[in-house]
């Protein structure tokens, strides 16, 4: 098993480095890589940060000045379902707040935060685009339209499901 | 390449097909399962054998988000709303199989009149199209069918003219950015082209900050090629030969179909070298990783170098030393799809709609508290009623129309006294608003001012880089300031510690974002003021909104005991028998709003 986990993580050291060989002589590399290599991993660990500023030879300080300004890279591991309460202000005069209210206590975790079984992360968004449909939250890619409280315990079925029906699979 | 090799290749959609069915791919349709729907149809259709007559594709945003899923069929233009997976089969099987239009899905007015044609629909009626005119007209995946609507004819006719001819239209076009401050865009071109270099750089700003705004995602989704082309332009009249197009990650979509139109740009010779022979120029798209502040010119630029995107103070210009150093043009992603629309028809005809100082036509994103929602676009001049009442339909539930924000966190209210104000760049300023980049939310009776301007400034301080003290500190204490007057905290002394804050940080801050931060609360605080008196000397929420002004009670003629609010009551603080009259018990209530959610006759109130 520990051998298993050392395999994946030299892999993983590679995939980030042919990342940032393949960006590294465009002019402004950094944040394509942030990018792509969050892609690939799903966030940021410390140990990617402190490959890429080897390889790019800047200090890792630097690359975490980068990666924590901008709000779209994690440098915490996410949850398996992102839940994504639109707060953009068409979502946000339409409830949006109750929503995420309701959430919070239901998930028992603030907004940003992930569940201590990993499986939701909550997070509050600008604007998703579709405030004709207000309010709106995300989860994973499913956009959930005109949203009401009663309507969180249906939205959440599937996932809550999940874990268990993996289990047996196993 | 020239145009004519481009026009040879076009084949494939003039002879063959007989029906084009245009899909809306808008977020809003697609959260209404528009792509279940295409799916079901597109079975259906290959089932009948109908693949070679009959093509469908998906469109941007059509623009009506609230009938969606929005289905266009081509040539007719019918239009068919709410269409849901079950209605796919029918589409085929009657409307395309056999010309029979499929009556039930077609739009109706409030007086129950079908709308048969796109055309048609009053929604459209009041709208000048420009910078909105390929979308849910054309596949935006498919660079023929823009060049078959006359895209990239206007590059061409640019490559003809000098660089000061070009750019003289677009000065005479009257053409202002429309991202936020309403810079003339020929002025910036022209400043950009007399600056000697060996490299200058056009960008476009697809970092669409405004959250309720979605016009640029829009358009990059929908018609790509439209602003590639005014891109091509723009780097042509000031001599660059490297774009960058900047796009924020949270728009997949958008991102993709901007990509694969580059890549076919690039396929027709209309990127790369020797465009029509006469211009060298490509694009690179780079994502914006989720800062508001990204959307003011000198931070952005910091982030495509892979910095922190903190804005710089001004001067230098961009125009003059931009990114990398060098001289570099920003154009919002509406601004440049104006601009091969100015350059094809001319700047007279352009010029000709809008008012005397705001000229062309303005994009807006109607959401909110209102009937028909989604992007409009209208001659600047249009009047607030009319974008509100004829084109958004009015307010739903019979409410009262209280006020419209524009600008978003940058912007203002205009309350209902002042509906007929022209919707132009000066208008919306001498009200204490602004265009911005066209966000346009409808406030009903409903809402709370007082509370609105606190969202505004959560979302500033949110979005602050923290570089300026005026802007890191000061809209923080505005905002604990609103905060504690939203708690029923509030004092009248903090009305005149608002306006005094404000004041200073719109003076003092470094960028945009700062300077133009304290608005929402200075503007709410002009026309609502008798509802910041009411929060702090009557401690009252008029609009029922504030959470510590407020209490949830149970009207027992109405409570039939049906035990559901009781049930879902998180604090277990409702109590009453079946079929009894329940009560609240305000001590436990922790007025999360979920009985009234829940009751089924209305018995739960806000007091
Ligand atoms: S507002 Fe919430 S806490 Fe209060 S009684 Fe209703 S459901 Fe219970
Ligand atoms: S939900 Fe409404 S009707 Fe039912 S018990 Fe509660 S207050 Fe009474
Ligand atoms: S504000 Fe929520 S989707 Fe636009």
């Amino acid at each position: 098993m520990a051998c298993e986990c050392h395999a994946t993580e030299e892999a993983a050291e590679q995939q980030i480095l042919d990342i940032v060989e393949a960006h590294k002589n465009r002019p402004g590399p950094l944040i394509p890589i942030l990018d792509e290599v969050q892609a690939s991993l799903g966030w940021l660990p410390k140990s990617a940060i402190i490959t890429i500023a080897r390889s790019l030879g800047v200090p890792v300080a630097d690359i975490y000045g980068v990666a924590s300004f901008y709000s779209f890279f994690r440098l915490v591991p996410p949850g398996k379902t992102k839940i994504q309460v639109c707060m953009g202000t068409a979502c946000y005069v339409r409830g949006s707040q109750q929503l995420l209210d309701a959430l919070e206590r239901k998930l028992k975790i603030k907004a940003g935060e992930t569940t201590p079984d990993r499986q939701f992360t909550l997070e509050s968004v600008r604007c998703v685009g579709a405030c004709s449909l207000a309010p709106v939250i995300v989860t994973g890619e499913d956009c959930h339209a005109g949203m009401t409280s009663a309507k969180i315990d249906k939205m959440l079925k599937p996932y809550m499901q999940e874990e268990p029906a993996a289990a047996k699979r196993g | 390449m020239g145009l004519t090799d481009i026009e040879a290749k076009q084949t494939k959609l003039t002879a063959v097909d007989r029906s084009h069915v245009l899909i809306c791919a808008g977020a809003a349709c697609v959260a209404s399962g528009a792509m279940e729907m295409e799916a079901l149809m597109k079975a259906k259709i290959s089932e009948l054998g109908l693949t070679c007559e009959v093509s469908v594709f998906d469109t941007g945003c059509v623009g009506t988000c609230d009938l969606g899923p929005v289905v266009v069929v081509y040539p007719e233009g019918t239009f068919y709303v709410k269409v849901k997976p079950k209605d796919a089969e029918e589409i085929v099987t009657e409307h395309l199989l056999k010309g029979r239009v499929v009556e039930r899905l077609l739009s109706r007015t409030p007086e129950e009149h079908t709308v048969p044609t796109i055309a048609e629909h009053p929604f459209f009626a009041k709208q000048q199209r420009i910078a909105l005119r390929n979308l849910g007209v054309i596949n935006p995946e498919d660079i023929q069918e823009y060049v078959a609507l006359g895209g990239y004819s206007a590059l061409a006719k640019a490559l003809t003219m000098t660089q000061d001819e070009v750019i003289q239209m677009v000065l005479d076009s009257g053409l202002r950015g429309r991202g936020g401050a309403g810079f003339p865009t020929g002025r910036k071109w022209a400043f950009a082209k007399e600056v000697e270099a060996d490299q200058k750089y056009v960008i476009i700003n697809g970092d669409e900050g405004d959250p309720g705004a979605f016009m640029d995602r829009s358009i990059l989704e929908g018609d790509p090629h439209s602003v590639i082309e005014g891109l091509a332009i723009a780097a042509y009249c000031i001599g660059a030969t490297q774009g960058y197009a900047y796009v924020r990650a949270e728009y997949p979509l958008a991102i993709k179909r901007l990509q694969i139109a580059i890549d076919q740009a690039r396929e027709f010779g209309l990127l790369g070298a020797g465009i029509f022979d006469k211009l060298d120029f490509d694009i690179e798209i780079r994502k914006g990783a989720g800062a508001f502040v990204c959307g003011e010119e000198t931070a952005l630029m910091h982030s495509i170098e892979g910095l922190r995107g903190e804005p710089r103070p001004k001067p230098p210009f961009p125009a003059v030393s931009g990114l990398w150093g060098k001289p570099t043009i920003i154009n919002n992603v509406e601004t440049l799809a104006s601009v091969p629309v100015i350059v094809e028809h001319g700047p007279d005809w352009y010029s000709a709609f809008g008012t005397e100082t705001s000229k062309g036509t303005k994009v807006f994103a109607l959401a909110g508290n209102i009937n028909n929602t989604g992007l409009i676009e209208v001659p600047f001049g249009t009047t607030l009623r009319d974008v509100v009442f004829e084109i958004g339909g009015g307010i739903p539930r019979g409410k009262a129309f209280k006020a419209a924000q524009t600008g978003g966190p940058s912007g203002g209210c205009i309350p209902a006294s002042m509906l007929d104000i022209s919707l132009d760049y000066e208008s919306l300023q001498k009200a204490g608003s602004i265009v911005g980049s066209g966000g346009l939310i409808i406030m009903d009776e409903d809402t709370c001012m007082v509370d609105v301007a606190r969202f505004f400034l959560e979302f500033t301080v949110d979005e602050s880089c923290g570089q300026c003290t005026p802007c890191r500190e000061g809209v923080k204490r505005m905002l604990e300031i609103l905060t504690r007057i939203t708690e029923g905290k509030g004092e009248l002394a903090d009305i005149s510690k608002l306006e005094m804050l404000a004041g200073g940080i719109s003076k003092t801050s470094l960028c945009q974002l700062g300077i133009t931060a304290p608005n929402p609360v200075q503007s709410t605080l002009r026309y609502f003021r008798d509802e910041y008196i009411a929060h702090v000397v009557d401690k009252q929420c008029p609009a029922k909104v504030c959470r510590a002004l407020i209490q949830y009670d149970i009207v027992p003629e109405h409570c039939t005991g049906c035990t559901l609010c009781a049930k879902h009551c998180p604090t277990n603080a409702i109590h009453g028998e079946l079929k009894g009259v329940h009560t609240i018990d305000q001590e436990a209530c922790i007025k999360c709003g979920e009985c009234l959610a829940r009751c089924r006759t209305d018995a739960v109130i806000k007091v």
